[in-house]
């Protein structure tokens, strides 16, 4: 019987070189990730600043956004997604938060068997779908049949933005109104609260900080949001400077399809590529701080349990 | 002659039959009633965990309510208050009576329930507000419209608390400590100016510097409120109760009533073995 | 020694605990939440039945026809079969690319990296990505892609960028899955002797695999639906002629089905708003066949373990 050296419990060669292999190529596909984070900031910071270098600033300025003849007012774009973001939420505000209220404190099985579902349905609906919609039946049925407004509209396109990010608000404080734990319910009914007390006055506010994360993700998905606005807000060919929710407008996302596709084409034709990447920074730039401010609440929701 | 003589020389009887109603324990004591419990069971679906549980709850006292694990010692407590509503499954049969109305009655809102008979939880569980908004809590919500401030100040007197926590009332009460938590849990049952606290094994949680405040601040409460508490620590129901009822559970694992008497009596010379084999330690 | 107490008292004690009167806060509540149910629930039955009303005379009169025919500025003669195509193979790219390297993100993540501030940099990092609009996603197809690598405006491209698009959400779905394993099975199989590589291999990717799949094959059809990064690499939004082999079509203009319906939106004949109806009819069915499989599936194989 051979007795067992140190030598016998190495790992053997093959093994061992199988096993650094796999380890490489997985560590290989972690650091992509950050490879494409840095591709990404890398590419919108290199062109815009190639932008900012050519472009005469005071068009940054000016009556409104009008690429073909090199006017580039970024307030008519930020305003533009900011209106429509802003009736984006005060749809997918209220309806995300109540449905998920009900989903959490009040829906019995049956019910909830039937509108989680059709939630994630509801999710799973492409944006150029809800960008038809708009055009065709909200602009018309909505917003057309009770003002003047033209068909094309930031209104109907905020309001399609609404629907597009209602299941995400949703579901996201449902998930803070969940994860509030059940003893506090049960002290609140204990003291004689009742369904509606418990819900409105205890767990909506210990779940506060998932609700305020909801929004903020809500926010930042609707001020991203493409085909939509392409679709249903118009302005393809420019725009002035407008707040009037009733009017066509531009969004950032907008102004870049636009831009892309070539509907756009502008004066020093270079210039059409790097505002491109100028708008893109700007729209990165907004998105990150969102979604950075959203972890933070999420954040503070673990802290407290 | 020693106890265990004593125990010997005294014949051991069971004090009463189950399902009869011949030798119910007419609870002790010469204050009023407040719970009249007869033949009251409660089920989960078709499990029952409680089996025809006949007593009475009298005023102003401590009732102790021990037993071993698992049986239905908290099932019976939450009867009092109709948090057994709660769970889906939860039913029940019999009668508990308070200050003589039926408290299953069709017709009676647990909600006001609730507000008059108060409860305090094992783990204590400050709603993450201030201090002052956790005992203002119950009566916003029942609608109180006196001095606010009043009420909230005497509350924490009388949860032994107020000196403790009287400069910081805009703080998180979770950032207290959990004996304080506990008091502050007091506080907040007490300040809807209820008639009756129970107190589902308070001190548990708690090391045994708070557990003894615990029990001078149930010696003060009980000349307000009547107090009835579910604990598994014998010695505890020893030194602070007045009343003793002792649960146990069957074959079936349905819990009932062995016997109930005063805390004296049950710890020196209970009637029945099981009561003297569980107080002795032979089993639970 | 009074028993019980005298019957006016415990009539008045009856009365209150009777109740006050009508919670009318608590129906307000109640009328809240089922108004917003009735809302989303409304809308997406809205929506869904407006496309089909619409998309019925092309289905019901040409629908083979419509399948199989090529782009075309004449809408009696438009079909989708250049988008079917696109789709399926820009979809099949993003499974070959985006899946392996996802999961191999998420391996490395969940059994190989200790947690250092690295690890959780790269885990940041990832979420980050993850809530990037997509067409920022199209800004890095164009910019590196397109114009650096100087491969023009190809399908390899556009699944390249919709793989990059899709890889945060893989590797986020596939890490759950992961850490879903119990460590029981991991201990059990590094106590038998098996190298890290063989107890994934063998113990903890099959047990995790229908979260794996189910993650992938959802992100998948989201992918199905993405327009706006394909707009940005370049995928054809107007009418291209048809392509001959494989290797043409990835290498050749190339569109897909969400950018055929942006296309068909804008144009002002009436008959392609039947057109365009019809092809969100085909673009929903298909996602939600997916979305539907993936779901039964991972209800089937959650049951055996």
């Amino acid at each position: 019987m051979t007795r067992l050296t140190a030598l016998d419990l190495r790992v053997a060669p093959r093994r061992r070189r199988r096993e650094s292999a796999v380890r490489i190529a997985f560590a290989a596909a972690a650091g992509l990730t950050i490879v494409i984070s840095a591709a990404i900031v890398l590419s919108l910071i290199g062109n815009a600043l190639s932008f900012i270098a050519k472009v005469d600033l005071g068009a940054l300025w000016s009556d409104g956004w009008f690429p073909r003849r090199g006017l580039y007012d970024i307030k008519t774009i930020v305003a533009g997604t900011l209106i429509i973001a802003g009736i984006a939420m005060l749809v997918a505000a209220p309806l995300g938060i109540a449905t998920a209220l009900y989903l959490s404190e009040y829906a019995g099985r049956r019910t909830r068997s039937i509108l989680k579902p059709a939630l994630e349905l509801l999710a799973a609906i492409p944006s150029v779908v809800l960008g038809f919609f708009a055009l065709t039946w909200i602009s018309p049925n909505l917003i057309q049949a009770f003002t003047d407004a033209p068909l094309f509209s930031m209104a109907s396109a905020g309001i399609a933005v609404g629907i597009l990010v209602t299941p995400l608000v949703s579901s996201v404080a449902e998930d803070a109104m969940h994860a509030v734990p059940d003893y506090l319910r049960e002290a609140s009914y204990g003291l004689g609260a009742r369904r509606r007390t418990t819900s409105v006055r205890v767990v909506v506010p210990a779940a506060v900080s998932g609700i305020v994360a909801a929004l903020l993700l809500g926010i930042s998905r609707a001020i991203g949001e493409t085909m939509i606005v392409a679709i249903a807000a118009g302005a393809t060919g420019g725009s002035l400077f407008s707040v009037n929710p009733l009017a066509p407008g531009q969004t950032m996302t907008a102004a870049m399809t636009s831009l892309a596709i070539g509907s756009d084409q502008v004066r020093g034709a270079a210039l059409t590529f790097e505002s491109l990447f100028f708008v893109g920074l700007l729209l990165f730039l907004m998105t990150l701080t969102l979604n950075l401010a959203s972890e933070a609440f999420v954040r503070r929701v673990r802290r407290q349990y | 002659m020693t106890i265990t003589e004593q125990r010997q020389a005294v014949e051991v009887r069971p004090r009463m039959t189950i399902g009869t109603r011949e030798a119910e324990p007419v609870g002790v004591g010469d204050t009023q009633v407040v719970f009249d419990v007869q033949a009251f069971s409660a089920y989960y679906g078709s499990f029952r965990a409680l089996k025809e549980i006949t007593f009475q709850i009298r005023e102003h006292q401590i009732t102790a309510i021990i037993g071993p694990s698992g049986c239905g010692k908290s099932t019976l407590l939450r009867g009092f208050n109709r948090m057994n509503d709660l769970v889906q499954s939860a039913h029940s049969d019999g009668q508990i009576l308070y200050h003589g109305v039926d408290l299953y009655a069709p017709d009676v809102d647990p909600v006001e329930v609730r507000r008059r008979i108060g409860m305090v939880f094992q783990k204590p569980n400050p709603f993450p507000k201030s201090i002052y908004d956790n005992v203002a809590f119950g009566p916003r919500v029942a609608g109180f419209k006196g001095d606010m401030g009043e009420r909230v100040e005497q509350s924490l007197r009388r949860a032994a608390l107020w000196d403790e926590v009287k400069d910081k009332l805009t703080t998180p009460g979770t950032a207290l400590s959990g004996g304080q938590q506990q008091r502050l849990c007091i506080a907040r049952a007490i300040a809807v100016e209820p008639d009756v606290i129970l107190m589902d094994e308070p001190c548990s949680a708690l090391d045994p510097v708070a557990t003894l405040r615990i029990e001078e601040l149930m010696h003060e409460l009980k000349q307000n409120y009547t107090i009835v508490i579910v604990t598994h620590n014998m010695q505890q129901a020893a030194r602070a109760s007045d009343v003793t009822a002792f649960l146990t559970m069957g074959e079936d694992r349905a819990g009932y009533l062995v016997e109930m008497d005063s805390t004296d009596k049950i710890f020196t010379r209970p009637e029945h073995r099981l009561t003297e084999d569980y107080i002795t330690g032979r089993f639970g | 020694m009074s028993a019980t107490t005298s019957p006016s008292a415990s009539d008045l004690v009856a009365l209150r605990l009777r109740g006050g009167g009508f919670d009318w806060r608590s129906y307000v509540l109640h009328g809240a939440m089922l108004l917003a149910m009735v809302l989303a629930l409304g809308i997406l039955i809205v929506l869904l039945a407006d496309v089909a009303v619409r998309a019925l005379p092309v289905l019901t009169q040409r629908p083979i026809e419509f399948l199989t025919s090529d782009l075309s500025s004449r809408p009696a003669r438009a079909g989708i079969a250049q988008g079917l195509e696109g789709s399926l193979l820009l979809v099949l790219f993003v499974a070959v690319l985006a899946m392996p390297i996802g999961v191999g993100a998420a391996v490395y993540l969940e059994e190989y990296a200790r947690d250092t501030r690295v690890t959780r940099f790269v885990r940041t990092n990832i979420r980050n990505l993850a809530g990037v609009p997509a067409i920022v996603y199209g800004l890095l197809g164009l910019a590196v892609f397109v114009t650096l690598l100087g491969l023009g405006k190809i399908l390899i491209v556009g699944g390249l960028t919709l793989a990059i698009l899709v890889l945060p959400i893989v590797v986020i779905t596939t890490s759950e899955a992961l850490r879903a394993v119990p460590a029981s099975i991991r201990e059990a199989a590094l106590g038998v002797g098996a190298t890290r590589w063989e107890m994934v291999r063998s113990h903890v990717l099959p047990y995790a695999a229908p979260g794996i799949l189910t993650g992938t094959i959802l992100s998948l059809a989201r992918a199905f639906g993405e327009t706006a990064p394909l707009l940005m690499v370049g995928a054809v939004a107007g009418t291209f002629s048809a392509h001959g082999g494989l290797i043409d079509q990835l290498t050749g203009s190339y569109t897909a089905l969400p950018t055929i319906v942006f296309n068909w939106v804008g144009q002002p004949q009436d008959e392609f708003r039947s057109l365009t109806a019809a092809t969100i009819v085909v673009l929903v069915a298909v996602i939600l066949l997916v979305n539907g499989t993936a779901i039964v599936l991972r209800n089937r194989y959650d049951r055996r373990w």
